[in-house]
């Protein structure tokens, strides 16, 4: 069933639309992550504009989001806490992220540095988590069920402003959570996602937060960071289309459903293992992109400047 | 002596231009193309005839050229190159006004039946459209830059090359289908005919289709540009309506 996208101005599929939302809405539960940095290339791969896809999908992660939060909110795996001092930290991060995006933009080639950015941070992460979780993998095996205990000590734990942050049992300053929040939100503001998948890891191994409590954490915070780029994106460049919103999402919220399912079922090293290759899977279709010669050399570029 | 001079006038002006006194007469299947929400294209017929005073010339054969072009808007160019192993935008070109829908459609290929000043004159063919409207740089650079646009704007179907498409019957009466494509902008189309002999345009003919988004389309595409933050708070509050919906749902399908 064809419908015509009246922002886009594209006519697509509904249910490949629905499809696409459904997929990345399981990943988005099983993860905590908004599923942007999946998404936005694919809406490109359908024919959608990019800056439509780019602020359209904002829109649609704050409705996949939200069904994740209220799943991990009854199952109290949300630190509200913690989300808060991440979401203050974020929120100035963004706003000087969309500065820097400005000014990288009247420099040029501001598309290859968002597309370098991803192969990065992509890569980093995911090889990180890979190697760690597959030795936390090979550990558990070794020694049973035996959890292995978190270091306890390290240089987060010496700072002051120190609070508590009861449902992550951790008792830490304020300031890690605080810088953490600040640069996700610059990195999300300039590669226009969430930024769960670079804010996950970073609470696992920077804040040392327990993996059931980080997915549920994430995704509050990264509702209230989509959200502010919703209305950004609607209110200066017009480009949020409502009608492709609204079949993302269904299939992103039901998906999202499934995946929060799928992911209390997984264990925990099991899902960043999940994670990390789903990361360095996309990080490679990037590099790619940048390395092989492209079949058509020219691209066309909307508006004069 | 007024009259003799009139009379020699009429003369020359019927031997200099072939095929003098052929008007042309062209309808369209509809002029109005309403965007709904499951619009996927429209197919237009155009169709017409040619009205004479005296009988068609025997010396040479009439041809009829079709345009359809939608709203012009500034299009940017880029070209990569490899830069230390990857592949990065390294030349770009600037066109102010490229329509953002062309189609041509002719009895025979475009070469044969048109010359270059005509061409020039009316900008019938892609290539002078673009480049007539263009800031005009290095030429030989902008070349393939246009052909590279054309190249493009043809793969998304939204420039169409349909030489010998036009059916014209005893020639008299002629008539061309035209489809445009699901991702069409809004806008006037302008749409021209053209009878040609020997490559001269003899007479031409000119209408707009009306192409208009109607129903929600329309008022979602308003609403996005007059009240931005409206429609901007109206698209979180449905995703937050989503959100909530589907875990409720979930929560009482799981007990």
């Amino acid at each position: 069933m064809q419908i015509y996208l009246p922002i886009a101005e594209v006519s697509v599929n509904a249910f490949l639309l629905l499809g696409l939302g459904g997929i990345v809405g399981v990943l988005s539960g099983m993860f905590g992550v908004g599923g942007g940095f999946l998404m936005t290339p694919l809406l490109f791969f359908i024919g959608i504009p990019p800056a439509v896809a780019v602020a359209t999908e904002a829109n649609q992660i704050v409705a996949s989001s939200f069904s994740g939060v209220l799943a991990h909110l009854r199952r109290r795996s949300v630190d509200l806490r913690m989300g808060t001092v991440l979401l203050a930290g974020g929120l100035v991060g963004a706003a000087l992220g969309v500065v820097l995006f400005n000014y990288l933009k009247s420099l040029g080639q501001v598309d290859l540095l968002v597309k370098l950015c991803y192969v990065v941070f992509l890569g980093i992460i995911g090889s990180l988590m890979f190697v760690e979780s597959l030795r936390a993998l090979q550990r558990s095996r070794k020694s049973g069920s035996a959890v292995t205990k978190r270091k306890q000590r390290s240089w987060v734990h010496s700072l002051p402003f120190k609070m508590k942050f009861r449902t992550s049992g951790l008792y830490i300053s304020v300031i890690p959570p605080l810088i953490v929040g600040l640069i996700v939100g610059i990195l999300a503001a300039i590669m226009g996602v969430g930024g769960g998948f670079i804010m996950v890891p970073a609470m696992i191994y920077i804040l040392g937060m327990p993996t059931k409590v980080v997915v549920g954490t994430s995704l509050f915070q990264i509702i209230f960071v989509t959200a502010f780029t919703t209305l950004l994106h609607a209110t200066t460049n017009f480009t949020v289309d409502m009608v492709l919103a609204v079949l993302l999402l269904i299939g992103g919220v039901i998906g999202a459903q499934i995946g929060t399912v799928i992911g209390t079922r997984l264990k925990a090293e099991q899902l960043r293992i999940l994670l990390a290759i789903m990361v360095l899977a996309v990080c490679g279709k990037l590099a790619l992109d940048l390395l092989i010669e492209p079949a058509e050399l020219y691209s066309l570029g909307e508006g004069g400047h | 002596m007024i009259r003799a001079l009139s009379f020699c006038l009429v003369v020359l002006l019927t031997l200099t231009s072939p095929g003098r006194g052929e008007e042309v007469i062209a309808e369209l299947s509809q002029t109005n193309v309403s965007i709904t929400t499951n619009f996927t294209g429209s197919e237009i017929l155009i169709f017409g005839a040619v009205k004479r005073v005296a009988p068609a010339p025997q010396t040479s054969d009439l041809h009829v050229i079709i345009t359809v072009a939608g709203p012009q808007e500034p299009v940017t160019i880029r070209r990569k190159s490899r830069v230390a192993g990857i592949w990065v935008n390294t030349a770009a070109a600037e066109i102010d006004a490229a329509p953002s829908f062309y189609a041509v459609a002719s009895t025979a290929p475009l070469s044969d039946v048109l010359l270059e000043t005509d061409d020039l004159r009316h900008k019938i063919s892609a290539t002078r459209l673009i480049r007539a409207i263009d800031t005009g740089d290095a030429a030989s650079e902008l070349d393939s830059f246009t052909a590279a646009l054309l190249r493009i704007r043809a793969q998304e179907g939204r420039f169409q090359q349909l030489e010998g498409s036009v059916r014209l019957t005893d020639e008299t009466l002629f008539s061309a289908e035209v489809s445009l494509p699901a991702n069409l902008t809004e806008g006037d189309y302008a749409t021209r005919v053209f009878l040609t002999r020997e490559g001269q345009v003899i007479d031409s003919f000119e209408t707009v289709i009306d192409v208009r988004k109607v129903g929600l389309e329309r008022f979602l595409y308003n609403l996005a540009h007059d009240q931005p933050l409206v429609y901007g708070l109206m698209s979180l509050a449905i995703a937050i309506a989503a959100g909530w919906g589907a875990a409720a749902v979930f929560r009482y399908i799981r007990g």
